[in-house]
């Protein structure tokens, strides 16, 4: 039996492109290594000791970016919700109140209402005015999504515009830690993707979080009569002149005239011929997770997301220590539609990491460092929100677990330093999606698997 | 097929393709791209659907003639004969 596709992992690209191709009859198949769907944005579960109760954490997903409201127009999330054909009421979306960016000498705020994000930096660099409006109109007219395009440095764009040094930095910080796969700057294309997914759209979060995209994702797909295959892996990709198939991990040989790798570029080259022919990136993170009792800690703190910095420039890089607490992602998930108050809380904060560091310590030696990150994490909290909620229980993740349940190699979050826009490869038939093709965000990599299912998967016959 | 028909089966294939859109009071003549909010995902829905339920292809240098309600219900009439 010949599928018309296979696609390699169940994350929020290869569910987007298994249902694109189901939905116009291609027999496609989902391999997916872990035993649950969403590569980098998924979940677990772990017993709070005291209550014994069951409690599920997100991985990735701090927020969905791209904010729109219902049939809002031109917008990334209107046009992911057409392609997909799920209405927008069953993602049930809450909205954010604001977001901070907080350096050691200013702050600004973005909300999801583009006005407020402009009186901010208005109101923060009043010298910066005009050239900031030029900037946002230029950023506006910028046609990001042009497959074509190479790469220009975004720090040299911004250079072109402002004179302050800490506008510039206190803007490219959050874009970068929410999607850079280079060291101290991107991809102006992708600048403006995230540019654009944050400060102009926003952030919401649906209710249940990351478990209601995936439930929604995996029944379209399945109604549409896709096949998934869970703890089951391409462990590589024969190529006959053309792609032939994959074979699994579990040995079987499955044969496709089209393969879609999500693995990440490096990681799908590796599987043809065991060869690194492609870069691999060097940005890795470490988070930990705080489960409070209560959530009342929320009525002294308005924003969701904290991009903190503990001085005025930007270090955006693999540390050379094991984890970098001067700068930290400080999220609140429960910190949308402020009203509900009922059951725990969650706080989490994400450090820049490094990879080697992380793997080669000892079992004993990875435990304390842990736990040391993790309270160092719990006095920044303590600090940001101005109160003290009792914990009931603690974890954290590291580049070691992303590598685990990810495959991708070093642990890199935002893929390799190559990427592929159009999808296309050496390997005629093999294409790759998802975070190295280029498109960022939660939404991003849901339109990076819509787009290359229709332009390699269905306008080709 | 009457021309009617041919005009309501794109009629409802953009209803389900873009379903926030209103399409009461569409004008025949006025490309549908500047009156509704289509992208080229959409038209490569439209197209994809035409296979799907009525099995009448349009090759992609053809999309073009996809522009307005009247020039699909033109092109597509022989196409449903």
């Amino acid at each position: 039996m010949k599928y018309d596709a296979i696609v390699i992992g169940a994350g929020m690209s290869g569910l987007a492109a298994g249902i694109r191709l189901a939905m116009f009859d291609k027999k496609v198949v989902i391999l997916e290594k872990h035993s649950i769907s969403g590569g980098l944005n998924s979940y677990y579960q772990r017993r709070i000791p005291s209550t014994k109760e069951l409690f599920k954490f997100d991985v990735g997903l701090h927020a969905l970016t791209n904010f729109a409201k219902k049939g809002e127009r031109g917008r990334p999330f209107t046009k992911l919700l057409k392609q997909l054909r799920i209405p927008y009421e069953e993602f049930n979306l809450k909205e954010q109140t604001t977001s901070k960016v907080q350096f050691s000498s200013a702050s600004f705020r973005f909300s999801n209402e583009v006005d407020y994000f402009i009186s901010q930096i208005e109101e923060t660099f009043p010298s910066e005015r005009d050239s900031f409006h030029s900037f946002h109109q230029m950023t506006m007219e910028y046609n990001e999504t042009d497959l074509s395009a190479g790469y220009v440095s975004a720090r040299a764009v911004l250079d072109q515009y402002f004179k302050e040094e800490l506008l510039k930095e206190m803007l490219i910080a959050p874009l970068l830690i929410y999607g850079s796969a280079w060291e101290h700057d991107m991809d102006f294309s992708q600048f403006v993707i995230m540019y654009k997914a944050l400060y102009v759209e926003g952030f919401s979060r649906p209710e249940g979080g990351v478990r209601t995209i995936l439930n929604l994702l995996e029944s379209r797909y399945k109604e549409l009569g896709g096949e998934i295959r869970y703890r089951t892996g391409a462990s590589s990709i024969e190529v006959d002149k053309k792609v032939s198939g994959v074979t699994t991990t579990k040995g079987e040989f499955i044969a496709a005239d089209k393969v879609f790798s999500s693995m990440g570029l490096p990681e799908t080259m590796q599987a043809i011929d065991g060869e690194f022919s492609a870069p691999v990136g060097k940005l890795s993170f470490c988070e930990s997770l705080f489960i409070t009792e209560n959530k009342s800690f929320l009525d002294n703190i308005e924003d969701t997301i904290i991009f903190y910095n503990d001085s005025d420039k930007y270090l955006y890089r693999k540390p050379e220590s094991i984890y970098d607490s001067s700068s930290a992602v400080f999220c609140l998930p429960d910190n949308y539609e402020r009203k509900q108050r009922e059951g725990h809380g969650t706080i989490r904060v994400t450090y820049m990491a490094n990879f080697d560091h992380w793997v080669s310590k000892e079992e004993e030696v990875y435990k304390k460092l842990k736990n040391k990150m993790s309270e160092e994490a719990w006095e920044l909290s303590k600090r940001l929100m101005q109160s003290e909620p009792t914990i009931l229980l603690k974890d954290v993740f590291t580049p070691r677990t992303v590598k685990k349940y990810t495959g991708h190699i070093e642990g890199t979050v935002y893929g390799s330093t190559q990427k592929n826009k159009d999808g296309r490869t050496s390997v005629d038939g093999l294409y790759v999606m998802g975070t190295d093709q280029g498109f960022l965000g939660i939404v991003g990599s849901m339109l990076s698997g819509i787009s290359m299912a229709n332009l390699h998967g269905l306008m080709e016959g | 097929m009457s021309e009617q028909d041919v005009k309501q089966i794109v009629l409802d294939i953009i209803a389900d393709v873009a379903p926030d859109e209103d399409l009461g009071d569409l004008d025949g003549g006025v490309s549908l791209r500047d009156q509704l909010d289509l992208d080229s995902m959409d038209f490569l829905d439209i197209v994809m659907e035409l296979r799907k339920r009525h099995k009448v292809e349009v090759p992609s240098e053809d999309y073009p003639q996809l522009a307005t309600l009247n020039s699909c219900v033109e092109y597509l009439s022989p196409k449903f004969a």
